[in-house]
């Protein structure tokens, strides 16, 4: 077994094609609320855990950090997360990026997809923008995506 | 990932998505992508490596100053051997009328507990099989290994999240019996070859898709190379 193994395994799928690629000029690094928005399928131990194909996301609280994970693909390995979270949700680093001055601060909240997905349609009409919707809500500038 | 950055950008939001995989991030072109080198399910990196996950960030930030989309690569690749194994001490053999992976399971529960104590919960057992069920799910995957078809094996839920909490509450104990911590896949690679419930896994995966029970059912119960 081998990481480029499973790799090439995914590496073709196909992608979600734009007719155009938004692009949005941030404020100053120094001025911006940063978020993370994270497809390793995170959620706080009392929240529903995420289905096979579930579309939605969590809200993942900065203020606990008691993070699952709740992917459902074996095709990974977890033993970086269960050891430190911030090797897939680097939420401790944010915060002393803040301290130094480095980011205009932290988001309260986060969230978190599922990024087992073939249908992506959901995703796209629905709970991203959604999501986009909650982040905007609490002044989120900067979205840092990380997959698992 | 990359589809989510694109929604965001549109609607206000400026983005920066990590990538592991270079064809999938260059094909899905999210306005600024950053294809880290690094093995799958680690986008940062190096677990307790403040320093190296800050220069990963660092990197990415500087994608902010891009006055157009743009699509980096991290200078920094981590290649996983493919043969790096967890060293783990494995507990002795106690009831001896108990089956092997299940009296290893068993075995392993002080470790899992002291690790649950020091990490938290984080991918060990509760989301299909709580900890206490954990033998008991073993035992069900002996049975099928064994020749009862799946459905009549007792199997407490969907056999591939039964599954992956097995393999969750093996590499949460090992984190506490090894003396180091592990290379990214090592400790899958103890679970599925090392251990006795590993092995049984496997072969109670091979059985189901002997008995040419539907794919989904039986691939995920591990990763799909094997």
């Amino acid at each position: 077994m081998a990481d480029s193994d499973i790799k090439a395994m995914t590496a073709n799928l196909d992608a979600v094609e734009f007719d155009e690629t938004a692009f949005t000029v941030p404020v100053p690094l120094t001025e911006a609320k940063v978020a993370i928005v994270t497809s390793a399928s995170l959620h706080h131990p009392g929240d529903e855990d995420f289905s096979p194909m579930d579309t939605g996301y969590r809200v993942l609280k900065s203020e606990h950090r008691d993070y699952v994970m709740g992917h459902w693909s074996p095709n990974f390995d977890a033993t970086g997360f269960a050891l430190d979270i911030n090797t897939v949700f680097p939420i401790d680093r944010l915060d002393e990026l803040a301290a130094q001055g480095v980011i205009g601060s932290v988001a309260e909240e986060h969230l978190a997809y599922a990024g087992n997905q073939f249908e992506l349609s959901a995703i796209r009409m629905d709970s991203g923008p959604a999501g986009a919707k909650f982040l905007k809500e609490q002044d989120v500038d900067v979205v840092l995506l990380t997959p698992v | 990932m990359s589809t989510l950055a694109h929604i965001f950008e549109a609607e206000g939001l400026a983005t920066i998505a990590l990538g592991s995989i270079k064809t999938q991030i260059e094909g899905t072109a999210p306005p600024r992508g950053l294809w880290c080198d690094f093995p799958l399910g680690r986008p940062l990196g190096v677990p307790s490596d403040p320093e190296f996950q800050h220069r990963v960030l660092a990197k990415a930030f500087e994608l902010l100053d891009s006055p157009e989309p743009v699509f980096a690569e991290y200078d920094v690749s981590i290649a996983d051997d493919e043969t790096d194994v967890l060293a783990c001490p494995m507990p002795p053999r106690h009831d001896p009328d108990a089956h092997p992976a299940v009296d290893e399971a068993n075995g392993l529960r002080p470790a899992y507990e002291r690790a649950i104590t020091q990490y938290g919960n984080r991918v060990g057992a509760g989301r299909a099989v709580e900890v206490d069920d954990i033998a008991a799910a073993i035992e069900a995957f002996v049975r099928i290994a064994e020749g009862t078809p799946w459905k009549e094996a007792g199997v407490p839920g969907i056999p591939s999240r039964v599954s992956q909490d097995v393999r969750g509450y093996y590499e949460t104990a090992a984190l506490e019996l090894s003396d180091h911590a592990p290379s990214a896949w090592a400790g899958t690679r103890w679970f599925l070859d090392r251990t006795e419930a590993g092995k049984i896994i496997m072969a109670a995966r091979q059985a189901m898709a002997d008995a040419g029970e539907p794919n989904p059912i039986w691939f995920y119960m591990a990763p799909g190379d094997r």
